[in-house]
């Protein structure tokens, strides 16, 4: 199987029923747990989503570390801003749609262009959120952020990423936006999976003269995976690449995989106006042009319904992916 | 309570008309800034940076130095001039304001300057900033003090009740706000464009410790911060009534002068009023 041996992934990855599933925020409140008890400098500031965020964990083992903040998303990020300035490492929790949707400025101003480090971590990223609609969907998060000089901006592919990242952000001097979703995707990664800021993995590998890179990040990285290993059932051959870390990109890899397969697919869960997909194509158009085709949102807003429901209905399932490879294929110069 | 003895009032009052001096030097230099503000700010920070900050100009990273954040970024030539007197950095250095590769930046930036303590200039959101710094310092039992002026335009913004809110249920006795009441924002009257009063029991409603003063009068300045530092269940505000434009007799109050600067000829005339004190002295300069 093209899978990168290296990279320790679990043995039935291509078994969607038989994989341990759990959401990404939930690797985040356990990382935030455990990068707590490593750095006495970790603080945790919640804007009223305590559980939901997944803070409770570290709330309850550290509360004097644990501030509540209310409904008040500028707050949330400014307070942190003075906490950081101080000397403290302040991780803010609320959901996307809100930090960074509703307190960008503040994060630009205060956090970024301040340089202080301030980790913001969007809960419920996404249209998988669910049946509570487009007003709680943040699938701008990413263009919001990735702008901004001095950002550092992560969206892991499971819980178990999603744990390595929260712990390797306190490491990253500056502000760091951490990517989270709501609902339960599979937990395809391992404890022995490599994970470093900045560099991303190739996942899997079909080996030789490859036809099609299939750039994704987030939870929609298993989806690439299952649709890679369908494609190679029709003798197509796929390189997949979880691109965790949108900025700062690992340009090497992606330029590298361009070259080699001549054609690729970005896969997000997130608008494809200025996401990862658009940044993709950033490096792409000035070091190496290949045609590209964006999964992704297509310039409208979420709705309600089951996130399965959601992601085909949306244009991200797995099939949408496989069509996304065959059109990129036919647009590929010979 | 303390009283100031004379010849400190005298002093201050020196150094507050040198440091109105600079401000119209660096404005009419930069073409560019804010007038009122600044001049109506003038004795605040006067006193601060010359008798009440516990701070040190050589080590403007001193750990146990007392916090001052400014909220409304674009009064900074006031603090820039307080600063340069203070010795902060060489006077000469005002004259690049808001020019290019300048430390002193149209609006203040933390990592530009020392001393500067944070980057500034969007109104709203530096009570929250001192008050998560405020948070900090109480976390780890430092002794400092972290100051927080404002302006009262920005009294207008969510941001600043939201911080007060905050502060107010945590308590901070470590935090001393400080508004700059002068009744004037870009648009017209602050009563006129969206009214503050009574500002005095929004605060208290938050849970603030509230004193009022006149922000020309050094005495009440530093009663209200001697006063302010012995609180120790509440968050204090002072609510500074200052003239906008103040030391320049045909600016005060008038509320064009918010963003503009003196032109040439207006700079000669407010400098010569300056330094003659209003005509009671000759200036050395004629």
């Amino acid at each position: 199987m093209p899978i990168n041996p290296k990279v320790k992934l679990v043995e039935n990855v291509l078994e969607k029923a038989k994989i341990e599933q759990a959401p990404t925020r939930k690797g985040y409140g356990e990382g935030l747990l455990a990068a707590g008890e490593a750095n006495e400098k970790v603080v945790a500031l919640c804007a009223d989503l305590t559980e939901s965020t997944q803070m409770h964990l570290f709330a309850k083992k550290f509360p004097q570390r644990f501030i509540e903040m209310g409904v008040a998303e500028q707050n949330l990020a400014t307070v942190a801003a003075g906490l950081a300035n101080y000397g403290k490492i302040p991780f803010i929790s609320s959901y996307a749609m809100f930090s960074p949707g509703r307190n960008w400025e503040q994060i630009r101003t205060t956090i970024c262009y301040n340089e202080v480090s301030v980790k913001i971590a969007g809960s419920h990223a996404g249209v998988s959120v669910g049946p509570d609609g487009a007003t709680h969907q943040a699938i701008e998060d990413i263009a919001l952020m990735r702008p901004i000089p001095n950002m550092t901006v992560i969206n892991p592919c499971d819980a178990h990423e999603a744990k390595k990242a929260t712990m390797a952000a306190v490491g990253v001097n500056g502000p760091v936006y951490l990517r989270f979703a709501r609902e339960k995707t599979p937990v395809f990664t391992t404890s022995e999976t490599p994970f470093e800021v900045g560099k991303a993995e190739i996942f899997w590998d079909a080996g030789g003269k490859l036809d099609v890179a299939v750039i994704a990040c987030g939870p929609l990285v298993h989806n690439a995976i299952l649709a890679a290993a369908d494609l190679e059932k029709e003798g197509i051959k796929i390189r997949v690449i979880n691109n965790h870390t949108i900025k700062p990109m690992d340009e090497k890899t992606i330029i590298e995989a361009a070259r080699d397969a001549g054609a690729v697919v970005t896969v997000e869960e997130h608008q494809v106006q200025g996401g990862m997909g658009s940044a993709v194509a950033e490096v792409l158009a000035k070091n190496y042009p290949v045609p590209i085709e964006f999964v992704g949102v297509q310039n409208r807003f979420g709705e309600s319904g089951t996130p399965n429901e959601l992601i085909e209905h949306f244009g991200m399932g797995v099939s949408h992916i496989k069509e996304a490879v065959k059109k990129v294929l036919k647009r590929k110069t010979k | 309570m303390s009283h100031l003895h004379e010849d400190k009032i005298k002093f201050l009052e020196e150094k507050a008309n040198a440091v109105r001096q600079s401000i119209i030097e660096m404005l009419v230099e930069a073409g560019s800034g804010h007038t009122a503000g600044p001049l109506g700010m003038a004795d605040v920070f006067t006193a601060f940076y010359f008798h009440i900050l516990n701070h040190n100009p050589k080590k403007p990273y001193w750990e146990e130095r007392d916090r001052l954040i400014l909220s409304n970024g674009h009064i900074c030539p006031v603090r820039y001039a307080a600063m340069a007197h203070a010795g902060y950095f060489p006077l000469e250095e005002l004259k690049t304001l808001r020019k290019l590769g300048t430390r002193l930046q149209g609006h203040p930036h933390r990592t530009a300057l020392p001393g500067v303590e944070t980057t500034s200039g969007p109104l709203g959101s530096g009570l929250s900033q001192a008050s998560g710094y405020a948070y900090g310092a109480k976390m780890d039992n430092r002794k400092f003090k972290v100051y927080c002026f404002m302006s009262d335009g920005e009294q207008q913004a969510g941001n600043t009740w939201e911080a007060a809110m905050f502060s107010g249920k945590y308590k901070l006795n470590n935090l001393i706000g400080l508004i700059d009441r002068n009744n004037i924002q870009i648009d017209g009257m602050t009563e006129d464009i969206m009214p503050l009063e009574p500002l005095r029991a929004k605060y208290e409603a938050f849970n603030w410790h509230v004193l009022e003063i006149d922000g020309h009068n050094f005495e009440e300045i530093v009663n209200a911060v001697e006063e302010a530092k012995a609180i120790y269940e509440k968050p204090t505000v002072i609510i500074s009534h200052n003239i906008p434009g103040k030391g320049i007799k045909e600016i005060e109050f008038d509320y064009k002068w918010h963003g503009i600067p003196p032109n040439k000829e207006q700079a000669a005339k407010f400098l010569a009023e300056l330094r003659t004190l209003g005509g009671k002295i000759k200036s050395e300069h004629e």
